[in-house]
């Protein structure tokens, strides 16, 4: 299944940089922001979900907003190849032990770089246009297509 | 541990050999440079004391300015003391990362020997590309000698590190004429030079894995004014850490910096208002008008270009009749940058002297003391007269017919 919680969170993204601060003298010198709440050791073995990041992060802030296509996941015809994870620009293709999960909708910028790059037959993600339900889309997957004649 | 390096209590350097000893006895953690005529020789010696085992810091050697900034940006974001040089063309290829160094308010040092920006190709000192950062929110000091660019470039790392700051800070000195003459120049020893300097004390350093932080984020209209302000704020409140850090230096060698420097301005009725080594020729022109003419001649010289000192700009030149600013940057379709900044000090007095506009020695041209003394006589003019009896700006030492223009609207 895929996880949908996992691809376009709900809690994120709300806050905005700096969103405590009222004034102009109350800003962080050099707009240096702390990723994480807490204690940060050994945070490159834990995955993004179990990470504690801190409001003002990047990774909590969407910067999705100007996307007019979506990639769309269908992991019935995935290999788990990993060439979209790979290419993605944003590292907005969410993969778990090498395998594929869906793409993260509050960083994905809607560049197609990971539809073009995927090399299955169909292809496992394509563009949709953003208001496109997943079911939707999903069921207007298109068939295997026969190798043309050269 | 690094080489110990012998120097004299005099030595002869010529402007880049003195800024390179400076960053060798800051103990700069990292140096990412890219050569620029004239400013080559600062990192060049640089490099040797990194082959011969007198520093201990890293030597990144990158393929353009614009990536040496980028380098010093992520170094001093680390947590180190970083230091480059540069020059002209390569400054403004520089300027966009100026801006991020700045905003991120990191103490990097950026030693720039001042060149004429192209087009035409030229190597020659001009100060274009000192005016080119004057809004890109670093402190900019001006260095008129050897001695002084070797003084300054000290003093920039305790101002730019001191905590109140944070800032970065150039220092600027005159292509080939400061950085490729070589003058008696009184180091101080290298024990001396970094207990004056002190260890770098870094804040938010990107290294530092327990507590993981951003740099450069995006703030867009939420809070780029307020941090924009804050920056502004900073750089202005450098001001008296400057003084102090100035004291201080004054305290350890005997020689005394102010943000600007005054000559002969007890009784001066006409007046330079100049940059770097233009200073000293202007000096000299002075005092020789004093002794053989009697024209009560004096030089106001910015050593502190940013922040600029607004208020002892006004204060120094407030006894003035009239006053001849000095542009070494072609203005661009409009009076000269510096006479605009002086010009607005004096506005806001209540004398409000004569001001004219001088735009000369671009891509090297000379600037003589005779030429100084003839700008010093036409001030004499405007004063005896009241008003402005030439073009308000002028092209001084052109070839050619007059270039001037504006006059004033008198009666
Ligand atoms: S569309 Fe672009 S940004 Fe979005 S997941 Fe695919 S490659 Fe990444
Ligand atoms: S490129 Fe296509 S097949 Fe490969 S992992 Fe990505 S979606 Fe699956």
């Amino acid at each position: 299944m895929q996880d949908q919680n996992l691809c376009a969170a709900e809690n994120r993204g709300v806050k905005e940089l700096g969103g405590e601060h009222v004034g102009w003298d109350e800003v962080t010198q050099g707009i240096v922001l702390t990723s994480f709440n807490g204690d940060a050791t050994g945070i490159v073995h834990q995955k993004a979900e179990e990470r504690h990041y801190s409001d003002f992060n990047s990774y909590t802030a969407s910067v999705a907003s100007w996307r007019v296509e979506k990639p769309v996941f269908n992991i019935d015809v995935c290999i788990d190849c990993q060439n979209c994870w790979v290419w993605c620009p944003d590292t907005s293709i969410i993969s778990r032990d090498k395998q594929m999960l869906g793409i993260d909708y509050d960083h994905c910028k809607g560049c197609a770089v990971c539809v073009e790059v995927c090399p299955t037959n169909p292809k496992s993600l394509l563009m949709f246009s953003e208001q496109t339900a997943l079911d939707t889309a999903l069921a207007a997957w298109p068939e295997k297509k026969k190798k043309e004649d050269k | 541990m690094a080489e110990k390096f012998d120097i004299q209590d005099r030595e002869v350097w010529d402007g880049n050999y003195a800024a390179s000893q400076a960053l060798r006895q800051a103990r700069v953690d990292v140096v990412a440079a890219y050569p620029i005529t004239p400013s080559t020789p600062i990192v060049e010696n640089y490099g040797a004391y990194v082959a011969n085992g007198y520093v201990d810091g890293e030597f990144v050697m990158v393929e353009s300015e614009h990536a040496a900034m980028s380098g010093c940006v992520g170094a001093s974001a680390a947590g180190g003391r970083v230091a480059t040089a540069t020059s002209s063309q390569g400054f403004a290829l520089m300027a966009e990362v100026l801006y991020q160094a700045s905003g991120m308010r990191l103490p990097i040092v950026l030693t720039v020997v001042n060149r004429a920006l192209a087009s035409p190709l030229n190597v020659r000192g001009d100060h274009a590309d000192m005016y080119m950062g004057r809004d890109s929110g670093w402190i900019q000091m001006d260095a008129f000698n050897s001695q002084e660019a070797y003084d300054l470039t000290l003093c920039a790392f305790k101002i730019g590190e001191d905590h109140a700051v944070r800032l970065p800070v150039m220092v600027h000195q005159d292509g080939f004429i400061t950085s490729h003459t070589a003058q008696n120049v009184y180091p101080l020893q290298d024990d001396k030079a970094y207990d004056f300097i002190g260890d770098f004390k870094p804040v938010d350093d990107l290294l530092d894995f327990s507590r993981p932080v951003t740099y450069g984020a995006q703030t867009e209209e939420d809070w780029h004014f307020e941090h924009k302000a804050k920056q502004h704020k900073a750089l202005m409140d450098s001001r008296p850490v400057i003084d102090a850090v100035f004291e201080e230096f004054e305290k350890l060698t005997g020689r005394k910096y102010n943000r600007v420097e005054s000559y002969n301005m007890e009784d001066a009725e006409v007046v330079i208002v100049a940059l770097g080594t233009t200073v000293e020729t202007a000096i000299v022109a002075a005092q020789q008008l004093r002794e053989e003419e009697g024209i009560k001649a004096g030089v106001v010289a910015i050593r502190c270009f940013r922040p600029f000192p607004f208020d002892q700009v006004r204060e120094a030149l407030k006894g003035a009749k009239s006053i001849a600013v000095l542009d070494r940057s072609s203005p661009g379709g409009a009076m000269g940058a510096f006479f605009n900044e002086v010009s607005a000090a004096l506005y806001t007095t209540d004398t409000r002297p004569l001001v004219t506009n001088y735009i000369y020695g671009l891509g090297g041209r000379d600037f003589s003391i005779d030429e100084a003394k003839r700008i010093f006589k036409e001030q004499k003019a405007h004063a005896d007269a009241g008003y402005i009896t030439t073009d308000i700006q002028q092209f001084s030492g052109l070839r050619g017919p007059k270039l001037g223009y504006f006059q004033t609207q008198r009666g």
